[in-house]
């Protein structure tokens, strides 16, 4: 089975974020990245998918020259080879500009199966596998817990709201958007490390422009708050001890 | 026929909770417009719709009696084409979820999702929705020639505000090709019958991330015996087999609404918030003061939950006697 994994580097979470001086995007100067999370999970997924059927797994990142180091750590984990989009203007693309610049570069591919996460802890759109599963063609699932092959094709369980799931069976190629807690992420070995020095990244150019996109990003800023929050100082023995007073007295549960 | 087109969620005879929130923010919406709403549903309507939309379409077919991203984005791209909206809004449901970004695909469009909010400038909509998980807000703009679609977040706007009223009701019969439905759907199922509900507590203490390690829940673990409280979790939690999947609130766990919901170690990621913003009140213990739990905090202790949490226990049982 030739499996591509699609992968975002993100922003380490509890990374302290600013609004950059233009005021429509973060300012990334001083931050770490890494693979977004539901992204890793689509990744373990697919590497344990090739330990029980055999096969490829390739990785897909489209991002700026720092994206590289994400890419390496997911061959380290034991993908066995990378394209790399370059671009660098990564939060230009809105879900549908992005989709079509990682569709142009998978149908070179031919893929068996294409996952990726459910969403990104970034922008959160929660869609771009279903976009590209539409601009390509291919059956999709959403929200996946579980992946079994069968003789026809793959069946899936999709997690569905308030403790519910749901089987579902489709022919291959496909396309899945994977859950977090899937399955239990590995760690790469030492080994593992030394041989993605040797694995191949393909640079390859974007077959999209950025003004492809059908949304664009005019402002960001801190979020309003919804409450007024009446914040507790002090040391922790001071702060629990007020604490212990608003819960007897105003809201009245002590 | 323009204006705005709520496409809607029902299931079990009855409306899914954040659809009535949707049908609200398509009547203000279409109010800003200065443009005519409608709504539309797969199946029947339950009930009638608040606001009174000028009209309901019911959209009928046998290949829709079961959920399948082709046949419901083939049926809604029909209706779309026929009602010819300039904005379709949607609930940010797992379904919608899971078809809405195909249907604007079809249009050229992208979807604006999860969208907390909007506003009207010259006749153009700005959205507001949230980024890096609720830490920063952002205003989004669409663009393209095609009809715009945006879905709404669970709780953003009140299903009370759009009010009563009746709408006429059409059946929209669309074309559809069994062939080309791809995947097989099975029955809906859970995993075993809940043993927990959440929903009952009067009282609940929720651990998230910041506990870093299985051992340290039994410091949170204290705390809610000290309250009497149950024990509940975020998402990662869970994930990670340290408590049960049936102790989770958020979106693909229990909805509680207790007297008292302290969060503690929880950033207050949306998926989370969703599932316990409706609590009367709610402490939350985090050590980033610009964590987004703290947006929807009454109280709030910006600390190290290792030190905080054994103080409260001491206190609370002082206080208890």
């Amino acid at each position: 089975m030739k499996i591509i994994v699609c992968i975002r580097q993100v922003p380490v979470r509890d990374s302290q974020l600013r609004v950059d001086p233009s005021g429509a995007w973060i300012d990334e100067s001083d931050l770490s990245f890494e693979i977004n999370e539901p992204d890793a999970y689509a990744l373990e997924e697919a590497l344990q998918l090739r330990e029980k059927h055999t096969g490829e797994v390739v990785i897909l990142c489209a991002g700026p020259p720092r994206a590289a180091q994400t890419i390496r750590e997911a061959l380290a984990k034991g993908a066995d080879r990378a394209v790399h989009i370059e671009l660098d203007n990564l939060h230009a693309y809105d879900t549908l500009a992005l989709a079509g610049v990682l569709a142009a570069a998978i149908r070179a591919e031919q893929p068996d199966l294409i996952v990726t996460g459910l969403q990104s802890d970034d922008l959160g759109y929660g869609q771009t596998g279903v976009v590209l599963a539409e601009l390509l063609a291919l059956p999709h699932a959403t929200i996946v817990m579980q992946v079994e092959k069968t003789n026809t094709g793959i069946r899936v369980k999709r997690e569905l709201e308030n403790g519910w799931f749901q089987h579902v069976e489709m022919p291959l190629p496909a396309l899945l958007t994977i859950q977090s807690g899937i399955n239990k992420l590995r760690y790469a070995t030492l080994m593992g490390i030394k041989r993605a020095r040797t694995k191949e990244i393909r640079p390859v150019k974007p077959g999209v422009a950025a003004d492809a996109s059908r949304s664009a990003i005019e402002r960001v800023y801190a979020p309003q708050k919804s409450k007024q929050t009446q914040m507790l100082d002090g040391n922790p023995r001071e702060a629990a001890a007020k604490l212990v007073e608003k819960l007897r007295f105003e809201v009245r549960v002590l | 026929m323009s204006g705005v087109l709520a496409i809607l969620e029902a299931r079990d005879g009855a409306w899914h909770r954040t659809s009535l929130e949707t049908a609200a923010a398509a009547k203000k919406l279409a109010a800003a417009l200065n443009a005519p709403v409608s709504a539309a549903v797969i199946g029947e309507a339950p009930s009638p719709l608040g606001g009174g939309p000028d009209r309901v379409w019911t959209v009928r077919h046998d290949l829709l009696l079961r959920y399948t991203s082709d046949a419901f984005t083939a049926a809604l791209e029909q209706l779309v084409h026929r009602a010819s909206p300039d904005v379709v809004l949607l609930p940010h449901t797992y379904q919608v979820r899971d078809f809405a970004p195909k249907l604007a695909t079809r249009f050229g469009q992208t979807l604006i999702s999860d969208c907390t909010g909007f506003r009207v400038e010259n006749q153009a909509i700005v959205f507001v929705r949230q980024l890096f998980q609720g830490k920063l807000s952002a205003d989004v703009r669409p663009s393209g020639p095609g009809p715009v679609f945006a879905s709404i977040q669970a709780g953003s706007f009140r299903a009370e505000e759009a009010g009563a009223g009746e709408s006429p009701i059409e059946i929209f019969t669309p074309e559809l090709d069994a062939s080309t439905i791809r995947t097989t759907p099975g029955e809906p199922f859970r995993e075993s019958a809940r043993a927990v509900d959440l929903t009952a507590a009067d009282i609940i203490v929720s651990v998230g991330r910041g506990i870093r390690e299985r051992e340290n829940i039994a410091i949170v673990e204290e705390l809610a015996q000290a309250l009497g409280a149950e024990l509940a979790a975020s998402r990662p939690i869970c994930d990670n087999g340290w408590l049960p999947m049936e102790r989770q609130v958020g979106s693909s766990g229990q909805t509680v609404a207790p007297k008292l919901y302290i969060a503690v170690g929880i950033s207050g990621a949306i998926q989370h918030l969703v599932g316990m913003k409706g609590s009367r009140a709610i402490v939350a213990i985090n050590k980033d003061p610009d964590a987004p739990i703290f947006e929807v905090a009454d109280y709030g202790i910006a600390g190290d939950l290792f030190e905080v949490v054994p103080a409260l226990v001491e206190a609370v049982r002082k206080a208890r006697g």
